[in-house]
């Protein structure tokens, strides 16, 4: 639970600058730094059981059918990110305290950090791959937040927009991998996947999923070629660039290198791509550091460089290699926030960053300047500083590597060659800043900052120098701790001490600290020879493509998307011909074996009226009446074939639907024209000729294959239970009411909606009253016909009487809820027909719409009713009863089920009729504004 | 008779899916209508054919399977249910944007034919 509270502290505290606006800004500032405060002691109470090599596990189950849980993990190096995190978090607020204007909006700085806070902690403790991907996103939003923080600039915007860019686009490649990882292993729980690396290593998709993770690592930790946004970042206050850009965020991406070190390293394939990727941004970065005049463009390259130092660590593969990228990772949080936050108090200061102005500010800030060079000596390796120890080990594992074979020395020439780089930009900042004449064109004289804006500077530099000194009692047990969390078995052994005698890393670092002065004195010519090089500038450059890709994705976009319904259908069907036609190709012969049945006289004649009925449809089509009426003998013989083929409840609903369909189509005419303009030129109707036969081809054969292919359904099943379990011998209506009564309920939801959304639909249409026919004769005067009103009224009755028979008997015969419906609303409709509607209106005033309302209640409520018997939902009952004069009747709750369906069915169906003919009267629904 | 079903089917879906490829909105529904009968039937003939086998108990011997003809059955009723939406929906349009073509816009061509006249 206390691991629980460490992640919500500081989300509850992301609120508390908000609330605490109003007060002073010092008040604020405390209030802010108390959660993250209240979670390192909480960190910190764990410590003794971590750095004893235990761990701490939160789990709460959420959806786990999904593996959706809140796990939480804090172990070694969970602990020490959380570490750095929520301590360098504490030294950045006390810090913006002092660094932000009375203009900036302090609240708002403090509430993004808090939630940067929670996403960085989130990551490391999350036990979860898609609760820590959650995270890592969030931490992509947050610093878009923060980078933009001074939105007014557009270089912050554009930087933001960059950096959220790539390490989204790098969050997608990681979510993938993640879903990949989880496919295989069955689970997105941290520890069974980190203990499944068999498993994944010797699957087919290993390369897949291996390139994707790394794509999400080197996107966050700007490794080569993704390293460009970083110092685009550098728009971003200091206090952000010390915290995200040196300490917590650009280190994720090396954190997931560590945390799924266990899982995913051993490989060639690993070893290749990431200790290529950590060695090219080591000298490009170390290279291109020392020609920034920027001070923040310097430690932006020279992060970039030790970022790529730490990965070429993580993909050496020797046996202390993780130890030391470990070391390395809190090291270079430590010198390099320092060095951030002393930037920031000499632009603060001074009012400039451009080391061809900044000269000579030893005199005008000494303290910070001492400061300064202590990080920035620890930053170039200096012996006795906590730089100088991990670049030792960095510096003697390249010489146990064997990664490019018998070519494996350059990598530790290289890195010498990086190393030498690394001193001499740190001589830069260190010299160009602080001596080297004095200041040029400052607008302000500089002086030293408020005392307390130093803290943070100071105690992050005297733990460079007690590192450095007292390196195993201080860190030790936390290496320790980390190590063994990465390190699949045991650790090796490793000395942490300063003097390791004469050999090779040694000579190596001094080589580094000679080259690294010789080049920074003569840098003249370096810089002379830099400058002829062409200048690129990632950001325009960046923008440029995006805005092609953009173009292109819209000019595809435009072409898929073209407005017209005709070509997304004839694309739709040529895919289905690919995707249906393709397989049957495959199929020796369409018969399956199963005899065909003999074909007698009626079923022929049927078939063949069908056929011809269908043809003049689509001859007549541009004649709409007598398409109507065509369309009208199809729908009939369908329905003779579901008499014929033994589907009685089949045959009555499609001989109602039938009639409500087409008195439907008959009414839309009235509002439509009534002809078909010719538009099509005739290679359009060649074209769709072809596509809909082709279909037609496709859809007949698989259905021919179909039926004649042997099967054994799983309706043997409701034949057997429908009268013991439903009590019913109507299989097809105790399938619909109790088997899958779910379904019915959707399915008459879904009915009812749909009456609902036609009724909407109505509403405030423009109203048009065509006065005459399509070939302009006037509509009849004689309204409505004596003869059929007469008819229909006597019929009313006897319909409604058919109806309420075959709802009754449904559940034993043919009929049921449905059926009923339709026929009742088909006898209504006749009324509407033969008398108008004002004639019914005023013989039966209901609004249809409450109808269907009460017609879904019903059979919700019958649902509901099996809870108050402890039963599921919509679980049927039964029973038989000796009534008096009525003798043996069977009661059953399904019968209130279809009585819901019977009245949605109703309701539904002039709720749509009614609406549309009301539509030429003066009851036509108006849209009512309800308060 | 499967022969002359499966006949049917393909005959009624080519229909269909000829008339829903026009440009107005009401042969689109004729061919909506048209469709729906062929996947139904479709559907309806994937529990085989059977003559004389009602799936009501103690009336026959074997008979026919009753889930394609339940699943067929609300299918119908829905059908109707989006048919009707579509009509309303072309009419809607018809109201408001003065023509019946399914992009609720006459096609170039047309237009300049028309003005040409």
């Amino acid at each position: 639970m206390t691991l629980l509270w460490i992640l919500l502290l500081p989300l509850l505290g992301s609120l508390v600058p908000v609330f605490t606006a109003r007060w002073n800004r010092s008040a604020c500032a405390l209030a802010t730094a108390l959660p993250p405060a209240f979670a390192l002691m909480l960190l910190l109470y764990h410590a003794d059981a971590i750095l004893a090599g235990g761990s701490v596990r939160f789990f709460q189950p959420w959806i786990p059918l999904l593996g959706l849980d809140i796990t939480l993990i804090l172990d070694g190096l969970a602990f020490l990110f959380a570490l750095l995190i929520l301590g360098i978090g504490l030294l950045i607020i006390l810090y913006a305290r002092y660094y932000l204007a009375p203009r900036d909006s302090m609240p708002r700085f403090y509430a993004y950090l808090m939630l940067f806070m929670t996403a960085m902690l989130g990551i490391v403790l999350s036990g979860n791959l898609l609760q820590l991907w959650l995270f890592w996103e969030l931490t992509s939003i947050s610093s878009f937040l923060l980078i933009s923080f001074w939105w007014h600039k557009a270089e912050a915007r554009r930087g933001a927009r960059m950096a959220l860019t790539v390490t989204g686009a790098g969050g997608l490649a990681l979510l993938a991998a993640f879903l990949l990882i989880g496919q295989l292993v069955g689970s997105y729980d941290l520890q069974q996947v980190l203990a499944s690396a068999e498993l994944i290593q010797q699957h087919a998709w290993y390369p897949l999923i291996l390139v994707l993770f790394l794509l999400g690592c080197f996107t966050k930790s700007a490794q080569f070629p993704f390293h460009f946004w970083l110092p685009n970042a550098m728009a971003a206050p200091t206090p952000v660039s010390a915290y995200l850009h040196s300490a917590t965020m650009v280190k994720a991406g090396i954190f997931l290198l560590a945390r799924f070190y266990p899982a995913l390293s051993g490989t060639e394939l690993w070893f290749v791509l990431v200790s290529i990727t950590g060695l090219a941004t080591l000298l490009i970065g170390a290279y291109l550091a020392l020609f920034k005049h920027d001070l923040k463009g310097l430690l932006a390259y020279s992060t970039i460089s030790h970022l790529g130092l730490i990965t070429l660590l993580f993909g050496m593969g020797t046996d202390l290699a993780a130890v030391a990228g470990l070391f390395h990772i809190i090291n270079h949080a430590t010198f390099k926030a320092s060095l951030f936050m002393a930037a920031g108090i000499i632009d603060h200061e001074s009012g400039s960053r451009d080391m061809r102005k900044l000269n000579g500010l030893w005199q005008f800030m000494p303290i910070t300047a001492t400061l300064a060079m202590v990080a920035a000596a620890a930053m170039a390796g200096v012996p006795l500083l906590n730089g100088f120890l991990s670049k030792e080990m960095f510096f003697a594992e390249t010489l146990h590597q064997h990664l490019l074979g018998s070519l494996s020395w350059v990598i530790p020439v290289l890195a010498t060659v990086a190393g030498v780089f690394s001193v001499a930009y740190s001589m830069r900042f260190i010299h160009d800043v602080f001596f080297n004449g004095q200041p040029k064109g400052l607008t302000k004289t500089p002086h030293e900052p408020p005392r307390y804006m130093r803290v943070p500077v100071e105690v992050l530099v005297a733990l460079c120098i007690l590192v450095g000194l007292f390196p195993g009692y201080l860190i030790g047990d936390l290496l320790q701790a980390a190590s063994q969390a990465v390190l699949p078995g045991e650790v090796p052994y490793y000395s942490l001490a300063i003097w390791h005698g004469f050999n090779l890393p040694l000579l190596m670092s001094v080589l580094a600290l000679v080259g690294g002065t010789l080049i920074y004195v003569n840098r003249k010519h370096l810089f002379d020879f830099q400058n002829t090089l062409p200048d690129v500038d990632a950001l325009n450059s960046f923008e440029r493509g995006v805005k092609q890709f953009a173009e292109r994705c819209s000019q595809l976009y435009q072409w898929l998307d073209s407005g017209s319904l005709q070509r997304y259908m004839t694309l739709t069907l040529l895919s289905f011909i690919l995707l249906a036609g393709l397989p049957l190709t495959d199929l020796v012969t369409l018969w399956g074996g199963r005899a065909e049945l003999p074909i007698d006289a009626v079923n022929a004649t049927g078939a063949t009226m069908l056929l011809i009925a269908a043809f003049a449809t689509v001859v007549w089509h541009r004649k709409r009446v007598v398409a109507l009426l065509m369309i009208s003998v199809v729908g009939l013989m369908v329905s003779i074939a579901f008499t014929r083929f033994s589907a009685p409840d089949l045959a009555l609903t499609q001989l109602s639907v039938e009639v409500v369909t087409i008195i439907l189509l008959m009414l839309a005419l009235f509002f439509l024209p009534h002809k078909t303009p010719k538009q099509s030129e005739s290679s359009r109707v060649v074209r769709d000729l072809s596509v809909a036969s082709m279909v037609g081809v496709i859809v007949g054969s698989l259905s021919y294959a179909l039926m004649t292919r042997p099967f054994n359904s799983i309706s043997d099943f409701f034949i057997t239970n429908a009268k013991t379990g439903g009590g019913g011998t109507n299989v097809v209506n105790v399938i619909l009411v109790d088997f899958r009564g779910f379904d019915t309920l959707g399915e008459i939801t879904v009915l009812g909606i749909a009456s609902l959304g036609i009724f909407k639909l109505l509403t405030r249409i423009p109203l048009f009253k065509p006065s005459s026919d399509g070939d302009g004769r006037p509509w009849a005067l004689e309204r409505h016909s004596l003869l059929l009103s007469t008819v229909s009224q006597s019929l009313l009755p006897l319909a409604v009487m058919v109806s309420i028979y075959i709802f009754f008997r449904g559940h034993n015969l043919p009929g049921g809820g449905f059926i009923a419906g339709l026929v009742t609303a088909v006898a209504i409709i006749l009324q509407y027909i033969a008398q108008g509607v004002d004639w019914v209106k005023a013989r039966m005033n209901v609004e249809y719409q409450r109808v269907v309302a009460v017609g879904l209640l019903i059979a919700l409520a019958t649902g509901a009713a099996s809870w108050l018997f402890n039963r599921p939902f919509l679980t049927s009952w039964f029973d038989y009863f000796d009534l008096p004069v009525l003798g043996k009747l069977e009661l059953a709750s399904a019968i209130a089920f279809d009585l819901g369906v019977y009245v949605t069915v109703v309701g539904s169906t002039l709720l749509i009729l009614a609406s549309l003919g009301k539509m030429t009267t003066s009851h036509r629904p108006v849209h009512k504004e309800t308060i | 008779m499967e022969t002359l079903v499966a006949c049917c089917i393909g005959f009624l879906t080519a229909c269909g899916i000829f008339l829903m490829l026009r440009g107005r909105t009401f042969p689109v529904m004729l061919g909506l209508t048209m469709l729906s009968y062929a996947v139904n039937l479709f559907i309806f003939t994937s529990g085989r054919l059977t003559l004389r086998g009602a799936a009501v108990l103690g009336t026959s011997e074997q008979y026919a399977d009753p889930l394609p003809q339940a699943l067929v059955l609300t299918a119908i009723v829905i059908g109707f249910a989006m048919t009707a939406f579509l009509v309303i929906l072309a009419i809607r349009a018809r109201a408001d944007l003065g023509n019946d073509h399914v992009d609720g816009k006459l096609p170039d061509a047309d237009v300049v034919r028309k003005e040409s006249r």
